[in-house]
C-alpha cells in the first residue's frame, strides 16, 4: 500500500511541479513589466496597472481559480478552457502581481545617487538599470522572493479546487478509494522536501551576491 | 577668454526660486568655491550644471559653445544630452560609489560602456580595455589608493571611497570638476586626507568648482570664492579677500558666525 500511495503521490507531485515551475517561467519577467506599469510616469497606465494588482492581491486565488476555469464558459458561452491551462493562467496572473510589488519595493528602494552616479558618467538610461541597478535590485529582492516562491509551491494546492490532479488532490483520493486518511498527510513531506531544496537554493544564491553590500 | 561662463541662470521648485540670476565665469585651471548657508541654493547650482537639474533659464557655454540653453533644453536627445553632461564631473557629498564593483572597476565603467561606442572597438577591445584599466590605475595610484584597487566600497573608509569617487569623475577627463560637499559626510579625522587630493588637482591646474563648508580650505585652495544666499550672488571676489574682507553685511554676518565657530 505504502508504494502504491508514494508512487501515486510522485505522479500529482509532477503535475505540482509543472504547475510551479510554469508560473514561474512567466511570471517573473511578467511581474517585471507590471512593476514597470506601477512605477510609470503617465497615469493612464499607471492607475489601471495598480488597480489589476489591487483587484488580484485583494482577492481570494481559489475565486480566481474558479473564474478562470468557468467564467468563459459562463460569460461568453466560449469552450472551457483545459484544467491545467486554466489553473496556469490564474496562478501566471496571480503571481505576476505579487512579484511585481516585490520588484517595486526593491527598484525604489534604490538610492537616487546611483542613477545620478550613473548620470554624470555619461551613462544611458538602459545601462544605468542593467549595469548599475540591476544587481542590487537582485540581491534586495531575494529574500521576499524566496518567501513568496516557497508560498507558490504550497499555493499550487489550490489548483484542486478545479480538478488539477496535484499533489494533495492524488492524496485525497485515497480517501474515498482506500479508506485512509494518511497519504494526506504524507504529502507534507513531498512538500517539505520540494520547500527545503528551494531553501538550499535561495541560500546559496544569497551567499553568491553576500560579497557587496546596498 | 572664460573657459566656463555661466549666465542668468534661474531655477525654481513651484513656487520656491531656488537661483535668481545667477552668472559667473571661471578660467581655464582655476578653483572656486562656492560657500553659503544650507539651502542658500549652492548645490542645486552644480545640479543645473551638471544637468541633474534643469535651469529654467539661463545659458552656460564652455569655451564659447554652449552647453545649456533654458530656451532649448527639451528638444535634446539623449545622446546630446550625454555629450553635454560629459564636460563636467560631479563628486557627491555621499560618494555614490557602485556598491557591486571593486574600487578599479568603478573607475573604469563608465570608459568601458563609453568605449563600446567608438568605431574601432569591435577590432581593438583588448588593448582599448587594457589602456582604460593602466589609466583607472593611475588615477587610484594619484588618489594614494594602489593598494586598494581590488577592494569593494564597503570594505573601504569614507575618505577612501570619497577618493575612489574623485578618480571614478576624473577618469571621464571632465572639463570641470564639480564637489558637492565632498567632505560633509566623513567624520572630521578623513575629512583630510580627501582635501588633501582636492589640493594636489588644484596645483595640477584642475578646472574646479567647489562647494564646501570648509572656510579655511575655500580660502588656502580656491582661487575665487562665491556666496551665496536665498538663491543669490551676494559676493564674490579673489579668495583671501571675500573670506578675510568680505564687503557685504551679509557675508560678514555669514562669515562671522563660522569664525565663533556657529
Amino acid at each position: 500500500m505504502f508504494l502504491t500511495v508514494t508512487l501515486s503521490l510522485l505522479q500529482g507531485l509532477a503535475t505540482t511541479v509543472k504547475l510551479f515551475a510554469l508560473t514561474l517561467l512567466f511570471s517573473l519577467p511578467l511581474g517585471l513589466i507590471i512593476s514597470f506599469g506601477s512605477m510609470s510616469r503617465f497615469k493612464i497606465l499607471r492607475y489601471p496597472v495598480k488597480t489589476l494588482v489591487w483587484v488580484v492581491r485583494g482577492s481570494p486565488l481559489m475565486i480566481q481559480l474558479l473564474i478562470m476555469y468557468y467564467g468563459p464558459g459562463l460569460l461568453f458561452g466560449w469552450e472551457l478552457l483545459p484544467r491545467f491551462t486554466a489553473a496556469l493562467v490564474a496562478f501566471v496572473i496571480n503571481y505576476s502581481c505579487y512579484f511585481s510589488e516585490i520588484y517595486r519595493g526593491g527598484i525604489e528602494a534604490i538610492p537616487k545617487g546611483q542613477y545620478e552616479a550613473g548620470q554624470v558618467l555619461g551613462m544611458t538610461k538602459s545601462q544605468i538599470f542593467c549595469k548599475v541597478v540591476l544587481l542590487q535590485v537582485v540581491k534586495r529582492i531575494v529574500p521576499p522572493m524566496s518567501n513568496e516562491i516557497i508560498t507558490l509551491v504550497k499555493d499550487t494546492s489550490l489548483a484542486r479546487i478545479i480538478a488539477v490532479y496535484e499533489l494533495i488532490w492524488n492524496g485525497q483520493t485515497f480517501i474515498k478509494s482506500a479508506g485512509i486518511i494518511w497519504p494526506l498527510f504524507y504529502t507534507t513531506v513531498f512538500y517539505l522536501v520540494f520547500n527545503g531544496a528551494l531553501t538550499l537554493l535561495f541560500g546559496y544564491i544569497e551567499k553568491r551576491l553576500d560579497f557587496f553590500k546596498c | 577668454m572664460a573657459m566656463l561662463d555661466v549666465k542668468n541662470i534661474s531655477k525654481s521648485f513651484g513656487s520656491t526660486h531656488v537661483l535668481k540670476d545667477i552668472s559667473f565665469s571661471l578660467e581655464q585651471g582655476e578653483t572656486i568655491a562656492v560657500i553659503g548657508v544650507s539651502g542658500s541654493g549652492k548645490t542645486t547650482l552644480l545640479r543645473c550644471l551638471t544637468h541633474l537639474e534643469q535651469a529654467d533659464q539661463g545659458t552656460v557655454s564652455i569655451h564659447d559653445k554652449v552647453v545649456f540653453d533654458g530656451k532649448s533644453q527639451k528638444s535634446l536627445s539623449d545622446r546630446e544630452l550625454r555629450q553635454r553632461r560629459l564636460h563636467f564631473g560631479m563628486v557627491f557629498q555621499s560618494f555614490n560609489l557602485f556598491p557591486q564593483y571593486t574600487a578599479l572597476q568603478n573607475v573604469m565603467l563608465a570608459s568601458q560602456l563609453l568605449a563600446k561606442e567608438r568605431p574601432d572597438y569591435k577590432q581593438n577591445h583588448k588593448a582599448i580595455h587594457r589602456e582604460v584599466e593602466e589609466k583607472a590605475k593611475s588615477l587610484l595610484a594619484q588618489v594614494g589608493l594602489s593598494e586598494r584597487i581590488g577592494n569593494y566600497p564597503h570594505q573601504l573608509s569614507g575618505g577612501q571611497q570619497q577618493r575612489v569617487a574623485i578618480a571614478r569623475a576624473l577618469a571621464l577627463e571632465p572639463d570641470i570638476l564639480c564637489f558637492d560637499e565632498p567632505t560633509s559626510a566623513l567624520d572630521p579625522e578623513l575629512t583630510g586626507e580627501v582635501l588633501k587630493v582636492i589640493r594636489s588637482l588644484a596645483e595640477r591646474k584642475m578646472t574646479m568648482i567647489i562647494v564646501t563648508h570648509e572656510m579655511a580650505f575655500a580660502r588656502d585652495v580656491a582661487d575665487r570664492v562665491i556666496f551665496m544666499d536665498v538663491g543669490y550672488i551676494v559676493e564674490q571676489g579673489r579668495a583671501a579677500d571675500l573670506i578675510n574682507h568680505p564687503k557685504e553685511e551679509r557675508t560678514k554676518q555669514f562669515l562671522a558666525r563660522y569664525a565663533s565657530g556657529q
